[in-house]
C-alpha cells in the first residue's frame, strides 16, 4: 500500500490546489526557455531564409545583422564576376515604422535586387515584387493584409501589400517586410522636405543614396567558401563572413544578453520554486507528524516513513512541471514573440525539478525521522 | 482449565528492577522507581494511578519506545534490556510481538478502516491483498461494517475497534493499551474489555491496561495500583454483584 498515494487520494483538492500553484511556477521556468529558444530561432530565421554561402560586409564589422555594415553599390557586379561565385543579391536592413490598419507596427525592412538572392522564400499569401517601386511584402505577424496600401518614409509613399510570409521577424521580434533596393534606399536616405530644402541651402552633401549594407553570395557547388572569401578581402574595403560565421555572430553578440537576462530570471525562479516546494512539503509533513508518530509506534521503519515523504515531493514536483507544461503549451500562442519548447530543455528542467524536490524533502524528513512517538502521542 | 495468573503459563512480559527518570539535576523527574512486573500468556491486568505516576511510561519502556534508565526486561521470552537495549531492530519487534491501542485512537486519517489494518500486516511483510482479506476478516470479526469508512467519520466506538483490530493484526503476544476507554460511554468501554478479554484467551496474548475507569476495573485478571513511579500494590478485583 503506498501511504503518500493515499494521503494524495485522501486530500484530492489541497493536493490539486497545491500542485496548480506549483505548476504555474514551473510554467513561468518553462516559458522562459521557450521565449529563449524562440528567441534564438528568430534571430537565425532571417540569414538562414537568405540562404546565402557568404557575407560581403564592410570590414571589421560583424555583418549586416549583428553590426551596421556599408559598402557600395557597384561591390555586388564586382563579386558577381569572381570566380566561383554563382550569384550575389545586393541587400539593405532598418527598421521602419508603419501603420498597419489604425495599428503601428515596426518593420525590418530588406531591400533587394528582384530576380537576385534576398527576396523572401515560402510566400502563404500573394506573390513576389513585381514592379520596381512602391510594392511590398511583409510578414504576417505584422498584421498587414495582401491589397493593403502602407504609407512609409518621410513622404508617406504609398507601399501595396502584395505577399506575406509566415513566421520571419528579426532578432528584436520586430516582423520582416521586403520591398526593392531603390525603394529601401530612397526611405533609408530621404529627408522630409522642409530638411531638403535646409540642406541644399547649407550647400552640404546629401548622403549617396548608392550605398548597401551587404551582398549575399551564393558559390557554385564545387567552389571553396574559404578561398572565395580570401580573394573577397584583398579588396581591403571589404570583407567575407561565411553564414555560419554571421549565425555565431547572431547568437553571441545579439542573443547572449537575452541568454543572461533570462537565465538570471530563471535562477531567481528557481530559487523561489525550491523555497516553495521546501516549505510546501515541510507544512505537508508537519500535518502528518502525529501519523509519522504512530507509525514509528507501532513499528514502521525509517525507510517507509522518508519514502512517503518523498513521494510525495515528487508527485508535487512531477504533476506541478506536467500542469506547467500543459499550461504553457495552452498559452504560448498569445505571447507576443515565439515560444519555442525544445524537449532539450525540458529534460533539464524535469532533471532541476525532481533535485528541487529531493532537496526540499530534506528539512521535512529530518524534522519526521527526529520526532519522538512517545512524546508526540502523549496526553491522548 | 488453569487461572490466566497460573504461573504454568508462558510469561510474555517480564520486569525487573526497572528504572527510568528524565531529566537531570533539579529537572530531574523520577518516573519510574525499581518496577518489577510479570504478566504471562492470556492475562489481562490492569494498570490505575494518578496522573503522572508513571504508567504510560512504564506501558512506553515495555514497548520499547522509551529506553529504562535501568533494569533488566524480558519480552516474550526473549532478553530485551539489560542495562541498554539487546537488539536494534526495536522497531520490527514492536510490528511482530506488540500491539498498541491509545486513548484517542491514532488511525492513519487517509486510509480507511481496512487499509489502516491492512497496513499494519503490509509493514511486517505480509502481501497486498492477503493484508487487505485479512483486515476484513477482523473488522468482520468484531462486527464491523463500515470496512470502507474513514477515521473522521466512524463514531469513537468504532474507531477503538478499528484501533483494536490494528493492535492485534500482526497477533503480537503482548498487547499494551493506555486508556482505551476513556473517550467512551460505559456500555462501548464494556465492549473493549470483551474483545480485549477475548484476544487474551484466544490469541494467548498478554493484555497490560492502563485505566482509571472503575467501571472496568472487575474486568482484570489482576489490578496494579502504582505510585510516583513504584507498583503500591496488586488486587484481584472482586466482581460487582449483577443488579437483580
Ligand atoms: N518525555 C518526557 N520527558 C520528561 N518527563 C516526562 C516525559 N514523559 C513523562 N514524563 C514525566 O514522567 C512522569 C510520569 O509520566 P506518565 O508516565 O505520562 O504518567 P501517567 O501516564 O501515569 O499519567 C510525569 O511526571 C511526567 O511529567
Ligand atoms: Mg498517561
Amino acid at each position: 500500500m503506498n501511504l503518500a498515494l493515499r494521503d494524495v487520494r485522501r486530500n484530492k483538492l489541497r493536493f490539486a490546489l497545491t500542485t496548480l500553484g506549483i505548476g504555474m511556477l514551473i510554467g513561468v521556468v518553462i516559458a522562459m526557455a521557450g521565449i529563449y529558444e524562440g528567441a534564438l530561432t528568430d534571430a537565425l530565421r532571417l540569414p538562414r531564409a537568405l540562404d546565402a554561402d557568404l557575407w560581403v560586409v564592410q570590414p571589421r564589422t560583424f555583418g549586416p545583422f549583428a553590426e551596421p555594415s556599408r559598402i557600395p553599390r557597384d561591390t555586388r557586379e564586382l563579386i558577381r564576376r569572381m570566380p566561383g561565385v554563382a550569384a550575389a543579391g545586393a541587400v539593405t536592413f532598418q527598421t521602419v515604422q508603419a501603420t498597419a490598419g489604425r495599428r503601428p507596427v515596426r518593420l525590418f525592412l530588406e531591400g533587394y535586387e528582384i530576380g537576385r538572392p534576398g527576396g523572401p522564400a515560402n510566400l502563404i499569401a500573394g506573390h513576389g515584387l513585381t514592379e520596381s517601386h512602391y510594392q511590398i511584402i511583409a510578414d504576417a505577424s505584422s498584421g498587414l493584409k495582401v491589397g493593403e496600401t502602407v504609407p512609409l518614409g518621410p513622404y508617406r509613399d504609398p507601399f501595396e501589400v502584395v505577399g506575406l510570409t509566415h513566421g520571419m521577424v528579426n532578432s528584436g521580434g520586430d516582423p520582416m517586410a521586403w520591398v526593392t533596393l531603390l525603394d529601401a534606399q530612397a526611405l533609408q536616405f530621404a529627408v522630409p522636405p522642409a530638411l531638403e530644402r535646409r540642406e541644399q541651402a547649407s550647400g552640404r552633401n546629401r548622403p549617396t543614396t548608392t550605398d548597401i549594407n551587404a551582398v549575399l553570395v551564393r558559390l557554385s557547388p564545387r567552389a571553396a567558401p574559404a578561398a572565395v572569401a580570401a580573394n573577397i578581402a584583398r579588396w581591403k574595403h571589404l570583407a567575407a563572413v561565411p553564414e555560419v560565421e554571421e549565425e555565431r555572430y547572431l547568437t553571441a553578440f545579439v542573443i547572449q544578453k537575452m541568454q543572461a537576462q533570462l537565465g538570471m530570471f530563471m535562477g531567481i525562479l528557481v530559487a523561489v520554486s525550491a523555497v516553495i516546494i521546501t516549505l510546501i512539503i515541510y507544512t505537508l509533513t508537519m500535518d502528518k507528524l502525529r501519523s509519522i508518530a504512530t507509525l514509528k509506534f507501532i513499528g514502521a521503519p525509517d525507510r517507509v516513513i522518508v519514502a512517503m515523504i518523498v513521494q510525495q515531493a515528487l508527485a508535487l514536483g512531477l504533476s506541478g512541471f506536467a500542469i506547467g507544461l500543459a499550461l504553457i503549451e495552452k498559452v504560448k500562442g498569445g505571447f507576443p514573440r515565439r515560444v519555442q519548447i525544445e524537449p532539450r530543455d525540458l529534460l533539464v528542467i524535469l532533471a532541476m525539478i525532481v533535485v528541487v524536490c529531493l532537496a526540499g524533502s530534506v528539512l521535512g524528513v529530518r524534522a519526521a525521522i527526529k520526532v519522538n512517538p512517545a512524546e508526540a502521542l502523549a496526553g491522548g | 482449565m488453569d487461572s490466566p495468573a497460573s504461573p504454568d503459563r508462558l510469561p510474555r512480559v517480564e520486569l525487573a528492577a526497572i528504572s527510568k527518570h528524565f531529566g537531570q539535576g533539579d529537572t530531574r523527574v523520577d518516573a519510574l522507581v525499581d518496577v518489577a512486573l510479570t504478566v504471562r500468556a492470556g492475562e489481562v491486568v490492569g494498570l490505575r494511578g494518578p496522573s503522572g505516576c508513571g504508567k504510560s511510561t512504564l506501558l512506553n519502556v515495555i514497548g520499547c519506545v522509551t529506553e529504562p534508565s535501568s533494569g533488566w526486561m524480558r519480552l516474550d521470552g526473549e532478553p530485551v534490556y539489560d542495562g541498554r537495549f539487546l537488539r536494534r531492530d526495536l522497531r520490527r519487534l514492536r510490528l511482530t510481538r506488540i500491539g498498541f491501542i491509545f486513548q484517542t485512537h491514532n488511525l492513519l486519517p487517509f486510509l480507511n478502516a481496512t487499509e489502516n489494518i491492512a497496513a499494519a500486516m503490509e509493514l511486517a511483510g505480509m502481501g497486498h491483498a492477503e493484508a487487505r482479506e485479512r483486515a476484513r476478516a477482523l473488522l468482520a470479526y468484531f462486527d464491523m461494517r463500515q470496512m470502507r469508512a474513514y477515521p473522521s467519520e466512524l463514531s469513537g466506538g468504532m474507531a477503538q475497534r478499528v484501533a483494536i483490530a490494528r493492535a492485534i493484526a500482526n497477533e503480537p503476544h503482548i498487547i499494551l493499551a493506555d486508556e482505551p476507554t476513556a473517550p467512551l460511554d460505559s456500555a462501548h468501554a464494556q465492549g473493549v474489555m470483551n474483545l480485549l478479554e477475548r484476544i487474551a484467551r484466544e490469541q494467548e496474548a498478554a493484555v497490560l491496561v492502563v485505566t482509571h475507569d472503575e467501571s472496568i476495573f472487575h474486568r482484570f485478571d489482576r489490578l496494579i495500583s502504582m505510585h510516583d513511579g513504584r507498583i503500591e500494590a496488586e488486587e484481584v478485583p472482586t466482581h460487582p454483584v449483577p443488579a437483580a
